[in-house]
This record gives C-alpha cells, sequence and structure tokens, in this order.
C-alpha cells in the first residue's frame, strides 16, 4: 500500500516537472568523454617531456594511463548505479555525505571550468597561428568569444545536438592522430621515425619521471566527465560503461600513437619546451607534408573545440546538480522548459570562463584545472570502498561491475599520491593556494550553507538502506 | 579580409549572446519559478510506473 503511494507519488511529480532530457546513447558518452581530453594528445603532454626526457613521457603516460583506467572502471561501476546529473557529486553525496558532496562537486566544476577557458583561449590562438601562417596578423581574442558564444548556444539549445556534434568533431580530430601515423610510415624505421637517434636516457633521472607524471595526466584528464551525463542517457547501465571504457581504450591508442610519433620526429629537448603550442602539429610540419599539416591544424583546432563543447556541458551540470539540493542556491537548479537544459548554469558561467581565458595566462588555468582534478580522483578510491561496503555486490543492481576490487582503488590512491608528489615539485605554492581555497570553501558550506540544503531529500536512490546502518 | 572576419566574429559573439540573454528573461518572465526549478534527481522518465524509484518529495 505505501509503495502504491509512494509510485503514485512519483509518478504524478513527473509529470508536473521539468527534467533533463534523457536522448543520449554510448556515442555520446564516448564522445563527451574523448572529447573532453582529446585535446591533451595534442598539446600539453609534452612538458612531460621537458621534465623527465622522452623515455619519461613515455613512463609517464603508462602511468597516467593505469591512473585513469582505474578511474574509468571505478566510475563505470558507480555511475552506473547512480544514474544522476552531477556525476562524482551525486555518488559523493550517496556514499560518503554532504561535506565531501560538496567539495567534489566545487572539485568538478573547477576542473571543467579552467578546462574550458584554456580551450577556447587555445582555439582562439590557433586562429591566429594559422592566420600568421598565412601572412596575416589577427588578434586571438574575437575569435575565443566567438568559439565560446557557439559552444553556449549549442549547449543551451539541447545537450543531443551538443554531443551528437562532440561525436563528429571528436571523431575527426581523433582520425587526424590516425592520418598522421599513417603518414609518418610506422613500418619502415629509419625513414622518416629516427626513434634510434632521437631517444636518449633519462636526462633527468628518476626524479624527472616523477615530475613528468603531473604532465602525463593531460594525455587522459577529463575522461571522468563520462558521469556528467548520467541523467541524460537513455540506458545508464549500459550507455555509460560501455561509453566510458571505450572513451579510455580510445584515449590509450591515441596517446600511444602521439608519443610515438612525436618523440620519433622530434628530440625531447625541443617537445618538452614547445614554444608553438601543439607538439603534433609540429609532428606534421616535420614531416614537410603540406596535407598532413592542413590536416593537424585543423584536428589540433577541432581538439580544443571538442573540449570546451563537453566542458560547457559537465560545468553547467555539475553547478545545476548542487543547486538542486540546495548546495548552492537553488536558482542554478532551472530547467529550460523547451530545451530541457540546465541554462541557468550553462549561462551563469560562461562570463566566468570568459574572464579566465581573456585575463589570467594558460599555465596558471591548467595547473589550477589539474589539481582541481587530482583532488577529484583522490576522492574516487574512498567512494569505491564506501560503495563496496555500504551495498555490497548483490544487494543492489549494478550496471556494471569492475573486475579486482580493490586493487583499482589501492592503485588509484598511490598513484594520486605519486601526481600530487609530482605537483609538489613543480607546483607547490599554486597546490597549497588551492588546498586553502576549498578548505575556506567548506568552512562556509558547513558553518552557513548547510542550513539551507535539503537534508532528508537528498538520497534519492531505490537503495535498501546501506550495510551497518 | 581576415580583419572582416575578426570583427564577423565580434559581431556574431554579441549577436548570439544577446539572443541568448533575451531567451533566458522569457523564459524566466513566462514560468512559475516552481515550474523551472521542479527538476527531480532520480526520476527516470522511460521506467514504467511501476520501475520508477521512489524519488523523496521536494521540501
Amino acid at each position: 500500500m505505501v509503495d502504491t503511494t509512494v509510485t503514485t507519488t512519483s509518478i504524478a511529480q513527473q509529470s508536473q516537472s521539468i527534467n533533463l532530457l534523457k536522448v543520449l546513447g554510448p556515442a555520446h558518452v564516448w564522445a563527451l568523454g574523448v572529447g573532453i581530453v582529446l585535446v591533451g594528445e595534442f598539446m600539453g603532454w609534452n612538458y612531460a617531456a621537458g621534465k623527465g626526457g622522452a623515455f619519461g613521457a613515455l613512463i609517464a603516460c603508462f602511468v597516467s594511463g593505469i591512473l585513469y583506467t582505474c578511474v574509468a572502471k571505478i566510475d563505470s561501476e558507480v555511475t552506473s548505479t547512480v544514474a544522476s546529473a552531477g556525476g562524482q557529486y551525486a555518488q559523493a553525496k550517496h556514499t560518503i555525505g554532504p561535506l565531501m558532496a560538496f567539495n567534489v562537486g566545487l572539485f568538478m566544476t573547477l576542473t571543467y571550468l579552467m578546462l574550458n577557458a584554456g580551450d577556447v583561449l587555445v582555439a582562439g590562438q590557433l586562429v591566429q597561428i594559422g592566420a600568421q601562417q598565412l601572412g596575416h596578423d589577427i588578434p586571438w581574442q574575437p575569435f575565443t568569444v566567438f568559439f565560446l558564444a557557439i559552444l553556449t548556444l549549442l549547449n543551451y539549445r539541447g545537450v543531443l545536438a551538443t554531443l551528437t556534434v562532440n561525436f563528429v568533431i571528436t571523431a575527426a580530430a581523433f582520425a587526424s592522430i590516425i592520418i598522421l601515423f599513417i603518414g609518418v610510415k610506422p613500418w619502415a624505421p629509419g625513414e622518416v621515425l629516427l626513434h634510434k637517434e632521437l631517444l636518449t636516457a633519462l636526462p633527468y633521472g628518476w626524479i624527472g619521471v616523477i615530475a613528468a607524471l603531473h604532465f602525463g595526466m593531460w594525455f587522459y584528464l577529463g575522461i571522468e566527465g563520462t558521469c556528467q551525463a548520467a541523467e541524460e542517457v537513455r540506458s545508464p547501465g549500459r550507455a555509460l560503461p560501455l561509453g566510458t571504457m571505450s572513451g579510455i581504450i580510445t584515449l590509450l591508442i591515441a596517446a600511444a600513437i602521439t608519443w610515438y610519433v612525436a618523440c620519433g620526429l622530434m628530440p625531447w629537448e625541443y617537445i618538452g619546451w614547445d614554444a608553438t603550442l601543439a607538439p603534433l602539429y609540429d609532428s606534421a610540419r616535420m614531416t614537410g607534408s603540406p596535407v598532413l599539416i592542413v590536416i593537424l591544424f585543423i584536428g589540433t583546432l577541432l581538439s580544443a573545440i571538442a573540449s570546451s563543447n563537453g566542458c560547457t556541458n559537465d560545468q553547467a551540470r555539475a553547478w545545476f546538480a548542487m543547486g538542486r539540493d540546495r548546495y548552492l542556491p537553488e536558482w542554478f537548479a532551472g530547467v529550460h522548459p523547451k530545451y530541457r537544459t540546465p541554462f541557468r548554469s550553462i549561462l551563469f558561467l560562461t562570463p566566468i570562463v570568459l574572464i579566465f581565458a581573456l585575463y589570467i595566462p594558460l599555465a596558471q588555468i591548467i595547473t589550477f584545472s589539474i589539481l582541481s582534478g587530482l583532488l577529484n580522483y583522490t576522492f574516487m578510491p574512498i567512494n569505491m570502498w564506501n560503495f563496496r561496503r555500504k551495498w555490497p555486490l548483490g544487494v543492489i543492481r549494478r550496471g556494471f561491475t569492475h573486475p579486482f576490487h580493490p586493487f583499482p582503488a589501492i592503485t588509484l590512491l598511490v598513484l594520486c599520491a605519486a601526481t600530487f608528489f609530482a605537483v609538489y615539485l613543480g607546483y607547490g605554492r599554486q597546490l597549497l593556494a588551492m588546498m586553502a581555497f576549498y578548505i575556506v570553501a567548506s568552512l562556509w558550506f558547513a558553518f552557513y550553507r548547510y542550513r539551507y540544503v535539503r537534508r532528508g531529500a537528498q538520497f534519492t536512490m531505490p537503495w535498501p538502506k546501506p550495510a551497518g546502518y | 579580409m581576415w580583419d572582416i572576419l575578426a570583427l564577423a566574429a565580434w559581431v556574431v559573439s554579441a549577436a548570439i549572446f544577446l539572443w541568448m540573454a533575451w531567451d533566458f528573461f522569457v523564459v524566466n518572465s513566462k514560468y512559475e519559478e516552481s515550474v523551472l526549478i521542479s527538476s527531480r534527481e532520480g526520476l527516470d522518465e522511460l521506467l514504467p510506473a511501476g520501475d520508477q524509484p521512489a524519488a523523496k518529495k521536494k521540501n
């Protein structure tokens, strides 16, 4: 009788409420995750070579690959079960508690917001570089604003079109990496690729390799963004694990090709201190092929646009989810009645992205994005342990069960600790400043904001009481 | 030509932001606030009624 009443109430609420649209499939999830990350193959990872040489960058690529494979596996299990907008924020709310959830929500919002700012900044500068190579000197700012305006509009008007476009441009950017790989004739070592001559021993020893971990993250940073689509996929139990796992496989392939091609064409000293922004584009220039140069220029630009598009989507979902639970003003939880998007969160965050893109140096923006992402990854092992402990296998239905628990969680925690040390070596002050920011934000939440939170209504999953409660 | 492209980028961007601002104000004035923030976590429109999770009522 009670169950019938609750079900009737739910359906009545559903008919009156405006919710996000459930229209996405596995390909959109793949496009969201890979779209956010793929720009890291085109630029950013190369500073790992500056820290640890070519082999140091390769080791960082492998280690970060393991780290992110653990992230993808853990995310696939928890998100396919906690299928709500906000991704890890919603997970933290269910498995740990409000203060952790607030922090995780902030980690994600800032990760995507800063990455978004970096992406549109780079996209604008790429247009400027392209024009300069054709003999014209133009400002980058109008193109940065233009890309942000177009992507905000796309996100504002609906998630299906947003991620369908992302699928096309992400696939095109990935194809450009494959074309470059074929173009350098990997079947004929020594003809184009000169690994034998260019690969050297570790220039700064193993401490350089550890320092390289910081930038090795670039190969995969953002794959966890697939979780933000959880509330908008038609079948969370199928689409999220499929999209996330195929996404990390795509990125592992792209990362390996990227390292192989770039380090076979250029010395690590040049890759590590690449002044022209994009090592894969430089690799194409090294081949001397005009076709490859054009393709890689377009691929680089598309990767930056795809990343910005995905970040605009994800930052708004995290902010929206926190607003819906009153962790932030409820006003941010507004859903557009026609387009069914979190339109207020999308529009509120766009000017902030623009300010960072126009006025803050790229290195600072990226560092804050990486640090927030790393804090989010450190939460995930704890999340996984709590999830399995409170709701053991068989108690609730999971869309995906990741094997070998708790080894992925332990591996992730150890690799996060190593990466924190790597970040501390190069950006200790920024790391401490970021920690201080989150501590102040936590105090604000605990002593002021928490009084507005819907405490009894946060737990939305139809699960039994957790073990031990 | 590149100068014209830069100018066009400013103009198109301004037009897009103005349209979104206009739509934003139209939607906010046309719909009740309670309708706009009525989204519920845990409700799945694709599930049949019998399989709906019991999303808790808002305060």
